[in-house]
């Protein structure tokens, strides 16, 4: 049952990842240049909706939440890796195999990186499980809890600022 | 539809599809499943170790993520792809390519040096995104739905890896 369903919901985020161009290098590429926002916009939209829905049904009781632990320094600087990885391959983890299957061939060569870049990471885990992760350890932060404001508003203000920053994208043209 | 979808509307779709998910695996499953992918290789990479030697399926790390086939496998390498040849296939776009063609305004059109980019680029987006604990879906998408701090420490670390990087990169054009 679980592997079905997620091979059902992977056939589903295929199917809307090609058609919105999420699957492009072009695409990538025009985000970490600041020329094309496709990407952002997409991310962003279903940020909105994810985050009005995720946190009133978990409000309701009819979802659980499954928020990652915080590790400030360990946030930061993985990402800053995988913000290097990101601009020199033009595709993500999700949406490689997707580009491949759109016919770039050079998405196969992503998906070696990146099984061989989990094989290092795993043989050095231990070593930043040591000395990186404890920095700014502070746990399944968020930032209502952090702020000590209700879930609520701090979604629905969030989810608005966010609309407010797409209109204007859009009424700037970009 | 030369253009595809909007963005706003595949995030849209995407949206409702993580609120779709997260239902659907709570009420199934009994323990919700948020979109996410960089585990997916983490799996499959002790998969492969595992098949290659006995020791290194003693691994801390893997310990944390047992080698199996689970909904992430299933999603990432079976489900996205053949949505996205599926759409490919509908609407006549897939076509092979080594090199895509910003990359080639930039780099020109050799292969060797695109694919080793690649396997590069694969390598970082993924040794990143377990030593900061997601991508662009299990943070970026999950993880500000559901307004956890350190999806925005990560997110603000892909842009500040990427953007420097793709500026420099991807400034001269041939």
């Amino acid at each position: 049952m679980e592997l079905l369903l997620g091979f059902v919901t992977g056939i589903l985020w295929g199917y809307i990842f090609q058609r919105a161009r999420i699957l492009r290098f072009e695409k990538h590429i025009g985000l970490l240049t600041l020329k094309d926002l496709t990407i952002l916009k997409f991310l962003l939209t279903g940020v909105i909706v994810g985050a009005v829905g995720i946190n009133f049904l978990a409000h309701w009781g009819l979802v659980a939440y499954s928020v990652k632990p915080t590790h400030l320094l360990a946030n930061l600087l993985g990402g800053i890796i995988y913000g290097w990885g990101w601009a020199l391959l033009g595709y993500c983890p999700g949406t490689t195999g997707g580009a491949l299957a759109e016919g770039m061939l050079d998405g196969l060569f992503g998906l070696f990186g990146g099984l061989v870049g989990a094989i290092a990471f795993a043989h050095t885990f231990d070593f930043w499980a040591q000395n990186v992760l404890p920095l700014g350890a502070w746990g399944k932060v968020t930032l209502p809890g952090l702020l000590g404001l209700p879930v609520l508003g701090v979604a629905l203000a969030f989810a608005g600022l966010l609309i407010l920053f797409c209109l204007l994208l859009e009424k700037f043209g970009l | 539809m030369k253009d595809g979808w909007s963005p706003y509307l595949g995030g849209f779709l995407t949206g409702l599809l993580l609120i779709a998910s997260v239902v659907v695996t709570q009420h199934l499953l009994g323990k919700p499943k948020y979109l996410g992918t960089s585990t997916a290789y983490v799996r499959v990479a002790g998969l492969v170790e595992k098949a290659l030697s006995s020791g290194a399926a003693k691994l801390n790390y893997y310990h944390k993520y047992p080698p199996r086939i689970d909904w992430k496998v299933t999603l990432v390498f079976l489900g996205v792809p053949l949505g996205a040849l599926w759409a490919a296939h509908r609407n006549r776009e897939f076509q092979l390519r080594w090199v895509p063609k910003r990359w080639e305004e930039s780099f020109g059109p050799g292969r060797i040096g695109r694919l080793l980019a690649a396997f590069l680029g694969g390598f970082l987006i993924i040794y990143g995104a377990r030593l900061a604990g997601g991508c662009p879906s299990g943070h970026g998408l999950s993880g500000m739905s559901q307004l956890s701090l350190s999806a925005f420490v990560t997110v603000a670390g892909f842009f500040l890896g990427g953007i420097p990087l793709a500026m420099i990169l991807y400034r001269r054009r041939r």
